[in-house]
Order: structure tokens, then C-alpha cells, then sequence
């Protein structure tokens, strides 16, 4: 009898931070670093303090913004503990521990600061 | 008839009744435009030195018998020509990640027993007997699977995949996309049998998508496909499980 992997938990993490980084990340760049930067579709104002902490001043935009924090994080750390283990550095508790903690921790953090814009 | 050249053959040559360890022996081979590597072992053996040992039959890349490593890649030596390696010298070696036999032949012990364990054979729903009469399919059905269904059990893939290489527990490319190509057959219904085999850490979690598997293939079956489906089969296993505890099986 074989035992099941628990694998799915963190590959959908990752499959969806994957989806997230190639749909939102590259609109992200764009918008931030290149159409803002040169003025083009958007208003002066646009990433603006002020506006950006109105927005994310919303439960529903905080949220967002923290889950896609936290899968691009899980996305990361499932390609980095993956990585180490093609380079030859045996899978051990201890780096999975590292690597998805951290993405845990850091999706914690995300949360709690997304919580704090809306509550202050 | 095209002009003979002379191509130097430096070959991996071990017994492991008589040899502590292997080690390379260099032949001078003359060779025609059309010679194949494989021609050019069998020229090895037939003129210059009738103990080097490697596998061979159909010439035609059909029976999968004479995979082997040149310069370091996994190739069938059948449809590889000296005339493009020429005029470097080609190393020739067994395939990577198996124990070896003698000389150029590997142990492929450890892949037969990982294919059987994926039921690499239909599993009707219900018993048939010739009065069924034939089981048609449509070409449709037929495309489902017959990608997957060209493997020749070459094991270039295996020779290939970093991850079998690390932990041979892998159940690896060839196997796994085997298993996808009966799961896939419309005429079969063995899919839940075969569905430990995929959800286990050694099934379609030991792949990390690599893709050299799909890369060396000599007959196009992208067992990288194969697996990274069966990814979506098993998350979907995993997690549906709990919302169908009971007769849920694929």
C-alpha cells in the first residue's frame, strides 16, 4: 500500500500563485512600472499615497491584496523548496518547514497589515 | 556508394565478473554517410573486439532495444548517424540511472516492476468474451490516447529525469504516462486501481516538471504531459475525497 502525498495542499497553493504572478504580476509591472511612470492611461494621481490607502481602506481590496500576496509567496516557496531538491539537497522536514513557514509567516504578516488598513 | 571515413568510438566497457570498475576502450571505425551508431557498435563487434556486449533488433527505432547514452545525451543509437558526430569521437555509455549488466546492456528490472504496477493493460468494466463481438471506438476516443499509447519502453526518458536519478522510488516518465494512456482508453475502466499509484509520493508527486523526459523521447509521447495531467487528477482525488468519502475512486 502506498501512502498518499500530501502534495496537492501546496501545489494548488502554488498552481494558483502561479496564475495569480502570470495574470496579475505582468499587469502589475506594466501598470507600475511603465504606464504610471510615463503618464499614460492614468491620471497623475493614480499611485498616489492617498489614493492607494483609500482603496485598500476597503475590506474587500485589503483581502484581495493580502491572499495574492500570500499565494505569490507559497508560489515562491514551492519553487525554491523544488529547486533545492533538483540541485541535490535532499528534501528534509526542516527545509519544507523553512520554506513553506515562511510563506505561512509572511501570508500572516500580509493579512495582519491588510487588516490594520482597514481598521486605521 | 558515399566515401568511407574513420570515426573514433570510445566506448564504456565493464564485466563485473572481471573488472573492479568500468573504464573506456577507443576503436577507429571507418563509417559510410548512411551508419548508424548502432552500426557502428555492431562494426565493433563484428571486426575489431566480439566481446563488447550492447542490445539491438529492429534498426528501425521501432523495438526500443539499443538506447544509450552519446556524449551524455540519452539517444536510440539505431537513429543516430556517425556522419553527424564525425569528425569529433563520440563517447558511448549505458543509459543513465541503471545498474549495468555488461558493457553497454543495463538492468531494466527496476522499470518492469514499476510498469506492471501501473495495470498497463484495458480493465473492462465488465468481463468480455468474443460474443461481445469488437469493442469499436471513435477516431475521437482513439486521439485520446494513442500519443501516449507510441511507447516503445526505450527508457531514454528514465535516463534522462534528474528526479529518477535522485530517488529511484520515482515511478518515473515512461510508466506514469502509460498509466495516463489506459486511464485515458475509453474501453477501459481500471482507472481507480490505478489511482494509488498516481496520488503517491513516488507516483506524478515525485515530477517536478523538468520536461527532459518529453525532450528525449524518440517517438513524441511527453510524459511530462502525461503527469502534469495527473497532477490535476490527484489534487482533484485529494481534495473531493472529503466532500465523497464513498465510492469516489478517479
Amino acid at each position: 500500500m502506498r501512502t498518499r502525498s500530501h502534495e496537492p495542499i501546496v501545489w494548488s497553493l502554488f498552481g494558483a500563485g502561479g496564475v495569480f504572478a502570470a495574470l496579475l504580476g505582468t499587469m502589475l509591472v506594466l501598470i507600475i512600472g511603465i504606464l504610471v511612470p510615463m503618464g499614460l492611461g492614468f491620471g497623475p494621481d493614480a499611485m498616489h499615497y492617498d489614493s492607494l490607502r483609500s482603496l485598500f481602506g476597503h475590506p474587500l481590496p485589503a483581502l484581495g491584496l493580502a491572499v495574492v500576496i500570500s499565494l505569490f509567496l507559497f508560489h515562491g516557496a514551492h519553487r525554491i523548496y523544488h529547486t533545492l531538491h533538483d540541485l541535490g539537497i535532499p528534501a528534509s522536514k526542516r527545509m519544507m518547514l523553512a520554506c513553506y513557514g515562511s510563506a505561512a509567516a509572511g501570508s500572516g504578516v500580509a493579512l495582519l497589515l491588510a487588516g490594520m488598513l482597514v481598521v486605521f | 556508394m558515399s566515401q568511407t571515413r574513420t570515426i573514433m568510438i570510445e566506448c564504456l566497457r565493464y564485466d563485473p565478473e572481471q573488472d573492479q570498475a568500468p573504464h573506456y576502450r577507443t576503436y577507429e571505425v571507418p563509417f559510410t554517410d548512411e551508419m548508424s551508431v548502432l552500426e557502428g557498435l555492431q562494426y565493433i563487434k563484428d571486426h575489431l573486439d566480439g566481446s563488447l556486449t550492447f542490445r539491438w533488433s529492429c534498426r528501425m527505432a521501432i523495438c526500443g532495444s539499443c538506447g544509450c547514452m552519446v556524449n551524455h545525451q540519452p539517444i536510440l543509437s539505431c537513429q543516430s548517424f556517425l556522419r553527424d558526430y564525425y569528425p569529433a569521437r563520440i563517447r558511448v555509455e549505458p543509459l543513465e540511472h541503471f545498474p549495468i549488466v555488461k558493457d553497454l546492456v543495463i538492468d531494466q528490472s527496476d522499470f518492469l516492476g514499476k510498469l506492471e504496477s501501473v495495470t498497463p493493460y484495458l480493465v473492462p468494466a465488465q468481463p468480455l468474451t468474443p460474443e461481445d463481438g469488437p469493442n469499436l471506438q471513435t477516431p475521437r476516443q482513439i486521439e485520446d490516447y494513442l500519443g501516449y499509447a507510441q511507447c516503445i519502453n526505450c527508457l531514454l526518458c528514465y535516463a534522462a529525469c534528474p528526479q529518477y536519478g535522485l530517488n529511484n522510488a520515482f515511478t518515473g516518465p515512461a510508466a506514469l504516462a502509460l498509466l495516463a494512456r489506459y486511464n485515458a482508453d475509453s474501453r477501459d475502466a481500471g482507472q481507480k486501481t490505478r489511482m494509488e499509484v498516481v496520488n503517491a509520493e513516488e507516483g506524478v508527486w515525485g515530477c517536478t516538471l523538468v520536461g527532459l523526459c518529453s525532450e528525449v523521447c524518440p517517438k513524441h509521447v511527453d510524459p511530462a504531459r502525461a503527469i502534469n495531467r495527473n497532477k490535476i487528477n490527484s489534487t482533484q482525488d485529494y481534495f473531493l475525497r472529503f466532500l465523497a468519502p464513498f465510492g469516489r475512486g478517479s
